[in-house]
């Protein structure tokens, strides 16, 4: 375990079991997943049992126990993207990396899920890679997308 | 800029601000709002700013990156101030075009101004374009003007001066007053007298007091608030500190959907500058009052929207809601009393403190003052952010402002209100829409999602769509809501796949009321709506599913049957090639055939091809 990191994280912030969100939603964001020997660090220091932080970390959708790949794809499953071909979209994402809705490619490259509105609903169907947008997304600009993103 | 020293010093600082600036500046506003983004606003600013470079206008020409523009149907949108020329589906090629004959010698692109779905006539100006022309922008009004990176630009409008005049001339009781008067209804949902929510606030016993913006816009469909934060993140900030002041908080919350990334930095940022220049803080200009906002973002949980449920995740636990009474006023954040609202209530405030409750209670319907936000989308021509009195049609919105359906298809259906609300058939487009009437048709407001939907979606699977979207987001804390839409959901995948039986709809509706009654929040207690509503209106439809085993509309695929005609199959393969289960057999330039057996109805064979071989029933 990399203490420094994680003390890092933790000195943003004043050890209050307030905190534990915040905190566990940093950790995610830098290490893509929530680690289970700095999820003991942090049950110790905020003070708040590990059940408690596990209780929250499996209500959340947006935390993980386990690794993520290296780009996040969130398929918009909205009510305009649902009527506009969401679902299409999803399926076609699914098929070319040869994983499910909220599981990541055996190289770690890609972790696929789906959203439950992303509000960009004008530009139906939408999805995002990381920080990124991609609006009146046909199934046939799948390849073309992911083949930005290998490697 | 410096840090204001006092109220004086604020006007005094916004004074000069206004006389510095030439209103005749030449100004490119490049939409970033939620529409254009995924459109690439971005690539179209970048091309803008190497292009003014090239040309060596960089001093002449203001760029700026703007908040929604409105009319998302024709990203990316360009606005050039101050002639308010809109320019739409912008692409990095047109740029060069736009600054050599528009900019420098003030020519219009033809080829880039709007044009009228029916007409065809070309409109160049935004004040022309029916669009706009039918709107009443006070929430939005900024959106398209201001840099949301820039205090200057939100004082220049007149930011702050909201603040300023209660902190000079009025006293909390007489802000909750005016809050009264002006008839403002919580815009997130629930419509509650947002004055009256301040006032039992303000009466609550106790020195600590909390304020919260909700900004966990879940409702798949709405996206008004993620364009109020990343467009206009001081007004936000500025109603908090009005809404603060009057219940005597010295701390604020805004809670922020992590589905926005964009949002949580804009409104960072805002933050930061409000701190740095003594708009936030203790002793804001000297007068005695302080406040101080923090940011939380959320984790990804749609029941968090639910006040109890988000106040539960600030404080660091799952998002759970509680039994009301007691109601936050009265013991919210840590039991204590705290007034939440949403992006949209709080943005109203700061133009109600400024240009008066009677000129707001002048707008709207009898009991739905101002404005509302609408996010209308779906089968409509013009999508996009639309700002209109209370009590304008259904009709009004759809046809002109949204330019009629596409494809001149028939209007079938307006869903509003989200999960909670229900599917408004086309009886009721004269409908003026206002809290009450939108419930006397079995939906209700919600945050404003307005998906509008033509003969291609099919109403047993909106249904559907809603009930699963609830059942993965029910925190399952009470029996009603967790079990009944586990049933729910039950019995219409039973009706979609063609093993649906009559009895089911009269079950369907008993299990509706029943968690109407029982549930402990909103989540479960809305959740029928959405099969109230397709039930009433659209009843024939589940009949159709249930008896004919087909599905009008063509989307239940377990109903559906794929079919190649042999007359028209040129045997070019290309099915074979898609299906993923090898359902398609046949030798080449001979008509294919499809296995029923095999066939999942994935569509694929359909999508690819380019004869129109393959038939759907």
């Amino acid at each position: 375990m990399d203490q420094e990191r994680l003390d890092t994280i933790l000195s943003r912030y004043e050890g209050d079991a307030a905190d534990l969100i915040p905190v566990l939603q940093d950790i995610q964001d830098q290490y893509s997943y929530l680690p289970k020997d700095e999820l003991k660090v942090v049950a110790q220091k905020l003070n708040v049992p590990l059940t408690r932080i596990f209780s929250v970390a499996t209500f959340y959708k947006m935390f993980s126990l386990i690794p993520k790949g290296r780009h996040q794809i969130r398929v918009c499953l909205g009510t305009t993207c649902h009527l506009r071909g969401g679902p299409r979209l999803m399926e076609s994402f699914s098929h070319r990396l040869g994983v499910e809705p909220g599981y990541t490619t055996k190289d770690m490259q890609f972790s696929l899920e789906t959203v439950g509105c992303l509000g960009s609903c004008a530009q139906a169907p939408v999805a995002m890679i990381d920080d990124k947008y991609f609006g009146r997304l046909a199934t046939d600009k799948v390849p073309k997308i992911l083949k930005l993103y290998k490697n | 800029m410096p840090k204001f020293e006092s109220l004086d010093h604020l006007r005094e600082y916004r004074r000069q601000l206004l006389a510095r600036r030439d209103p005749q500046q030449l100004q490119v506003l490049v939409c970033a709002g939620p529409g254009c983004l995924p459109m690439g606003s971005e690539e179209v600013a970048a091309a803008f700013k190497e292009e003014l470079q090239a040309k060596g206008l960089e001093g002449k020409v203001l760029l700026k990156e703007s908040g929604c523009q409105g009319l998302c149907a024709r990203a990316v949108r360009v606005i050039l101030r101050p002639r308010e020329i809109c320019y739409q589906q912008v692409t990095p090629e047109d740029v060069p075009e736009i600054v050599e004959a528009t900019l420098m010698n003030g020519q219009v692109v033809d080829r880039l101004i709007y044009e009228a779905p029916l007409t065809g006539s070309k409109i160049a100006h935004k004040s022309e374009i029916p669009f706009y022309r039918g709107q009443q922008p006070i929430v939005l009004r900024k959106l398209d003007v201001i840099d949301p990176e820039s205090l200057d630009d939100y004082l220049a409008m007149g930011g702050y001066r909201g603040l300023r005049k209660i902190l000079t001339e009025m006293t909390p009781e007489a802000v909750i007053d005016a809050v009264e008067r002006s008839g403002l209804r919580g815009r997130g949902g629930g419509g509650f007298p947002t004055g009256r929510k301040w006032r039992v606030c303000h009466e609550a016993e106790g020195e600590v007091k909390f304020i919260i913006c909700n900004g966990d816009e879940g409702d798949p469909g709405a996206f008004m608030d993620r364009a109020v934060m990343e467009g206009d993140p001081h007004a936000v900030i500025e109603g908090m500190l009005i809404g603060a002041y009057a219940i005597g908080a010295r701390k604020g919350y805004i809670y922020v959907r992590h589905e926005y990334p964009l949002a949580v930095k804009r409104l960072q940022l805002a933050i930061g500058q409000a701190r740095q220049f003594g708009l936030l803080g203790s002793n804001i200009m000297r007068s005695g009052f302080g406040f101080d906002l923090k940011i939380a973002r959320g984790a990804g949980a749609f029941v968090c929207g639910e006040e109890t449920a988000l106040i539960h995740s600030i404080e660091g636990f799952i998002g759970e809601p509680s039994p009301r009474p007691p109601y936050p006023a009265q013991a919210g954040l840590w039991g204590l009393p705290t007034v939440i609202n949403n992006v949209e209530t709080w943005a109203n405030v700061p133009e109600i403190i400024n240009l008066g409750p009677e000129w707001f209670a002048a707008i709207g319907t009898e009991n739905s003052k101002g404005t509302k936000v609408f996010s209308l989308v779906g089968a409509v021509n013009q999508t996009g952010l639309v700002e209109v009195p209370m009590g304008t049609t259904l009709r009004q919105i759809i046809f002109e402002l949204g330019g009629g359906i596409r494809q001149d298809h028939e209007f079938k259906a307006v869903q509003t209100g989200g999960p909670s609300g229900g599917c408004i058939p086309k009886e009721f487009l004269d409908l003026p829409v206002d809290y009450d009437s939108l419930q006397s048709v079995g939906s209700i407001m919600g945050s404003g999602g307005m998906i509008v939907m033509d003969h291609t979606s099919c109403m047993v699977d909106v249904a559907r769509y809603f009930l699963s979207f609830l059942f993965e987001e029910s925190c399952g804390k009470c029996t009603p809501c967790r079990e009944g839409l586990r049933q729910m959901l039950f019995l219409l995948d039973e009706i979609i796949h063609g093993r649906g039986e009559e009895a089911h709809l009269a079950l369907m509706e008993e299990l509706c009321a029943a968690m109407a009654d029982a549930s402990l929040c909103g989540l479960g207690q809305s959740a029928a709506n959405p099969v109230l509503s397709t039930l009433k209106y659209f009843r024939q439809e589940y009949e159709t599913h249930i008896r004919d085993k087909k599905c009008p509309a063509l989307v239940c695929r377990p109903l559906l049957k794929y079919s190649i005609d042999p007359e028209t199959c040129t045997g070019c393969l290309a099915c074979v090639r898609e299906c993923p289960v090898g359902a398609i057999t046949g030798l080449k330039k001979q008509p294919q055939e499809l296995d029923q057996e095999l066939c999942i109805k994935c569509g694929l064979c359909f999508e690819s091809c380019q004869f129109e071989a393959v038939k759907v029933e």
